[in-house]
This record gives C-alpha cells, sequence and structure tokens, in this order.
C-alpha cells in the first residue's frame, strides 16, 4: 500500500528564520508516528505543512502518492485528501455547540446554504455514541463546548476526525495540561484511530505518553530529523536516554 | 453543583434567562411610562410613532450583530448612512429612477463596507481604528460631495414611498420591513453557514481557520453587510422625511450599540442574540420620545437611557458568569 505521507527534502523558513533545514518524513498505512523534540525544534511547522496551513520553500511531498503543489494546498485541499489536524487548545470553539463545531467548514447544508439542524444534530448524537463514547457524562450534542473537560474535548476532535473518515490524523500536543485519567482517554483514541485500519502522526514532548501507542518515533532538533526508532527496537529508557542526549548536545553548542 | 447537574440544569428557563430578564425589563420600562402618562401611553397613537421611527435603529442594530458577534465593531455606519442616502436623494433628483437610485445606495454602503473589511483583515489594522477613522473620512466626504446643504426629494405619492414609508392597514411599512429583516437576519445568523462561520470567527479565529473557514472573507462579508443594512436604513429615513440633511445619522452610533447592548450581545464576539437586537431596539427608540411624552424634562432622557444600558449590560453578564 501506498505511503500517506511522503516528504522529501522539505525546508521552510519564515522572513530569515529556517525552521525546517531539509525534512525526509514519511508516515505509512495504518501507522502511529510519534514526533518528539524540544520546543522550536519545528515540529509544529511540521504538521502544518502536512495540513496545509503553512506551504513549503522547496522539496517534494506526496499525499497517498499525489505529488502536492505547495501554492495550492491549503486545509481545505487536505481535508478532501483525507489529512485532519487536532490542534492543542485550539480544536474547539468554547461558546458554541457541540454539533456546531463537528460540522464547522462541512456543514450538510441545502442548496441556498442554510444549515439542515436537525440532521447534523441526529448525526452528532450518532458521533457521540459510536466514536466518542460518551457515558454518563450528561453532556448532548446541544451542549456547549465550555461544559466539557479537557479530555472530553480532545475526544471530540478527534471523533471528528474519524468520523469525516480521514486516512491521517494529526495530533499536536494533545494531551498538554490533561489529568492522567483524560489523558488516558486520548491515548484510547488514539489506538481507536489505529483500530479503524487509519494513520496518526501524534506530537509531543511527553515520551511516556507517546510511547505505547506509537509504531514508530522521529525525533526532530532545529528543523532537521536526528533520529528515527521504530518501537520494537527501543525500550522507554533507551529512547529516554536517546533524547536526553540529544538536548545535551544541543546546551553543549 | 456538580457538571452532571449543571448541565441537566439546562431547560428551558435557564435556556432562556437572558430573554426573560429582557421581556420583564421592557414590560417594567412600559409599566413605568403607563403609570407616569397613562393618556399617551394608554392610546395607539405613540405605539404607531415608534414603529415608524424605531425600525431605522433596527437596521442598524441587525448589521451590528453581526460585527459585535464577530467580534469586531463599526463606528462608521451613521457616517455610511448619510452618504448613502445622499446618492440616493442625488441620483433619485436627477433621474426619477428608483432602481438607479436604490442601487447607487446600497452599493456605496457595500464598498465602504467592503473597504472596512479589507483594511481590518488585509491589512490588520483593528476595527475600532479603521471605522473611526471611515466614520469622519465619509462624513466629510458626503458633505463635500453635497456642499452641505440639504435636498428636498421629490417622493411624496410615488409607489416606492407606499413600499418604504407607507401604511399597511394604518401599520406603517417600516415596521413590517423591519421585523421581516430580524427574521431573515435570524436564519441567517443562527440557521446559515455564513452566521455560523461569523460565530466562530469572533469566538475562536485560529480553530476556524484550521476548519478551512475563509475567516477573512467572512469579516469582508458581514462588514460589507452592515454597510449595506446603513445603506437600507439612510433609505427608509429619506422615504419618511422626504428631505436629506448632511448631519444625517448623527447621534445613532452610541443609540444603535446601546440598543445591541441592551438586548444581550457580548462585545467579545462568538455570542449574539438576535431576539434581544430586536427589543433592544424598541427599548432604546421608544424610551428617547416617552420619555419626552411621560412629561419629565428632555435631560433626563440621557440620564435613563443611561441608567437602563448599565443595569440591563450588569443583567446579562450576571447571566452568561452564572451559565459558565
Amino acid at each position: 500500500m501506498v505511503n500517506i505521507i511522503e516528504m522529501k527534502n522539505i525546508h521552510k523558513s519564515f522572513g530569515g528564520v529556517k525552521a525546517i533545514r531539509g525534512i525526509d518524513f514519511t508516515v505509512g498505512p495504518n501507522e502511529v508516528v510519534g514526533v518528539l523534540g524540544d520546543n522550536g525544534a519545528g515540529k509544529s511547522t511540521l504538521i502544518k505543512i502536512i495540513s496545509g496551513v503553512h506551504s513549503f520553500d522547496e522539496g517534494e511531498m506526496y499525499i497517498k502518492g499525489k505529488k502536492i503543489n505547495p501554492r495550492k494546498h491549503c486545509v481545505k485541499t487536505a481535508h478532501k485528501m483525507g489529512i485532519e489536524t487536532v490542534y492543542q487548545e485550539k480544536a474547539l470553539a468554547e461558546k458554541q455547540t457541540l454539533w456546531r463545531n463537528i460540522f464547522l467548514g462541512r456543514q450538510m447544508t441545502n442548496k441556498l446554504g442554510f444549515i439542515k439542524v436537525k440532521k447534523e444534530i441526529d448525526e452528532t448524537q450518532k458521533i457521540m455514541r459510536e466514536l466518542m463514547k460518551f457515558r454518563g457524562i450528561g453532556a448532548n450534542a446541544e451542549s456547549y463546548i465550555r461544559t466539557l473537560s479537557g479530555g472530553e474535548k480532545q475526544g471530540v476532535a478527534i471523533s471528528r476526525a474519524m468520523y469525516f473518515d480521514s486516512d491521517l490524523v494529526i495530533l499536536d500536543e494533545p494531551t498538554m495540561a490533561l489529568s492522567l485519567q483524560e489523558v488516558k482517554k486520548v491515548l484510547n483514541f488514539i489506538l481507536a484511530v489505529k483500530e479503524r485500519g487509519k494513520s496518526c502522526v501524534y506530537i509531543s514532548h511527553n515520551i511516556a505518553n507517546v510511547y505505547p501507542v506509537s509504531d514508530r518515533f522521529v525525533v526532530i532538533d532545529r528543523g532537521i530529523i536526528v533520529g528515527s526508532y521504530n518501537r520494537k527496537d527501543i525500550s522507554l529508557e533507551e529512547l529516554n536516554e536517546e533524547l536526553i542526549q540529544y538536548t545535551k548536545t544541543k546546551t553543549q553548542q | 453543583m456538580t457538571k452532571i447537574e449543571k448541565r441537566a440544569d439546562q431547560k428551558f428557563f435557564y435556556k432562556y434567562t437572558s430573554q426573560f430578564g429582557l421581556i420583564i425589563m421592557v414590560s417594567a420600562v412600559l409599566l413605568f411610562f403607563i403609570i407616569t402618562s397613562p393618556n399617551v401611553f394608554l392610546s395607539g397613537s405613540i405605539y404607531l410613532s415608534f414603529l415608524s421611527t424605531v425600525p431605522t435603529i433596527g437596521l442598524m442594530a441587525l448589521g451590528l450583530t453581526f460585527i459585535l458577534g464577530m467580534g469586531e465593531i463599526d463606528l462608521s455606519f451613521p457616517s455610511v448612512m448619510a452618504l448613502s442616502a445622499f446618492l440616493f436623494a442625488s441620483v433619485y433628483k436627477s433621474t426619477g429612477n428608483f432602481l438607479f437610485a436604490f442601487l447607487s445606495c446600497i452599493g456605496a454602503g457595500i464598498l465602504v463596507g467592503m473597504i472596512n473589511g479589507l483594511i481590518v483583515t488585509k491589512i490588520g489594522v483593528p476595527s475600532i481604528v479603521v471605522t473611526l477613522g471611515m466614520q469622519f473620512l465619509i462624513r466629510g466626504f458626503s458633505n463635500l460631495i453635497s456642499d452641505g446643504t440639504a435636498i428636498v426629494v421629490p417622493l411624496r405619492g410615488t409607489i416606492s414611498q407606499q413600499i418604504f414609508a407607507g401604511k399597511l392597514l394604518g401599520i406603517p411599512v417600516q415596521s413590517l420591513w423591519f421585523l421581516g429583516m430580524s427574521i431573515l437576519f435570524y436564519f441567517l445568523l443562527f440557521r446559515h453557514k455564513f452566521g455560523e462561520h461569523v460565530l466562530f470567527a469572533g469566538d475562536n479565529q485560529e480553530s476556524a481557520k484550521m476548519m478551512g473557514v475563509n475567516v477573512d472573507f467572512v469579516k469582508i462579508a458581514a462588514f460589507s453587510l452592515m454597510g449595506a443594512m446603513a445603506a437600507f436604513a439612510g433609505m427608509f429615513d429619506l422615504y419618511r422625511m422626504r428631505t436629506w440633511w448632511p448631519t444625517m445619522g448623527e447621534g445613532y452610533l452610541m443609540m444603535i450599540m446601546a440598543a445591541v447592548f441592551v438586548g444581550g450581545t457580548s462585545m467579545f464576539g462568538g455570542e449574539a442574540t438576535i431576539f434581544g437586537t430586536f427589543v433592544g431596539s424598541f427599548m432604546i427608540g421608544a424610551l428617547e420620545a416617552g420619555i419626552v411624552a411621560a412629561g419629565l424634562k428632555g435631560f433626563w432622557t440621557r440620564f435613563i437611557i443611561g441608567l437602563l444600558i448599565i443595569c440591563a449590560v450588569i443583567v446579562h453578564t450576571l447571566i452568561r458568569k452564572r451559565k459558565k
């Protein structure tokens, strides 16, 4: 099967600052890739290139084998190609209802652009039953996002991605600022993505969270990939050790 | 209260507390007027007069509700109203053609709104600053091109006057336009893609962008809509008075903002209410006339409007806090 993402020698600068300096990055079918690295290493820039928020300056990118024109790639086209991103904190609008958040940007409308409210609410209830598995928390499709807990919010965002049948779900620090129990919920969502035969890119600097759900790890430092490991070849302790080595060399320089 | 209880509590009354509060406030104001001047407020004629004056406030308040729901502000609409009405007056006077006059009037409103929106989104100047400048610029421009003189427009007896300033079964048609527009705006805001995008842009611009909403386009469109509504309101005022004055629209800015805030729309974006704006427009519009009719000195008008605004926004804020 063809790789979901294939990036070759990708470069990206902002003004004079080189955020990404020649990255080769692939995500295979039904693979969970954990992307690790310090703040400012270029993790977020990398995923924003994939999800169409930023374009790239140099290099080649293929999504499901199709060559991407950096000038034409945007969030909408990424959505159409089945790439969905869940951003930490920014994923949902707090003052809006759950169902409006689920269908934002992909509303079910009639020809005049009016939303089919009942249909969207019914679908949301289905998503809540089947994908979010929200039980006994008292939330319904018409609950406002601000009444949900942090883990529930991530659950909504990830379920939204699963509902739209994306082939690749990108998660940007989904467990930041969450309690342990909430983290567990999010990790379960990632496992659910994998179970459905889809792929996932999981960005975090918490190795302990990334480790159990990922198939492969990529370490980014100052805009380049400095290490790549399969989970079966490395234990959590060894991976931790490796990462400490990278940060050490960084501080020594 | 636990989270579960709190959610279960989102029942009918809880959900509509703001609306109930608003209706109680309106009733209190009305009761006050009925007690202080029963002979005026128990006869129908004062209400008929409200029905012809309030729609001007209301139409612009509807546009402003979208702007505030988007987390932006527009200070330029009273001047846009004057410019658009000037264009209507002069085009109508020279050609006698309603369609030309109408198109140039609404077109000018949309154009100014679009410029506001473009400066806000593409250059990144805060809307309060852009529209503050635009307010002066447009007022100055309309004074320049009109040479500061009033225009009397021969509208009396035309069919279009029947449509925009006539009476239907004794009811001023302006109020029917306002009612119709309010219903349209309700559906546009809460049932249409565009309105949903407006509220998301005001709530969390980043998340809206991440979901593929073209936030810049939405903002430019909403500012253009505000411009169109100001033009529309200008046209209604022109039909009512049949004379264009260079000072048209002055004094409306604060009244209309008051109407929207009293109605319960927050200025932080992401939340808005058309019902509130509708009721708020009548409340603010009726107060000024009502206080004078009640035999109070004109000085009291500002005082009582001020008192009402402050009370109303305190109530709305407390309700909003409790809901969190």
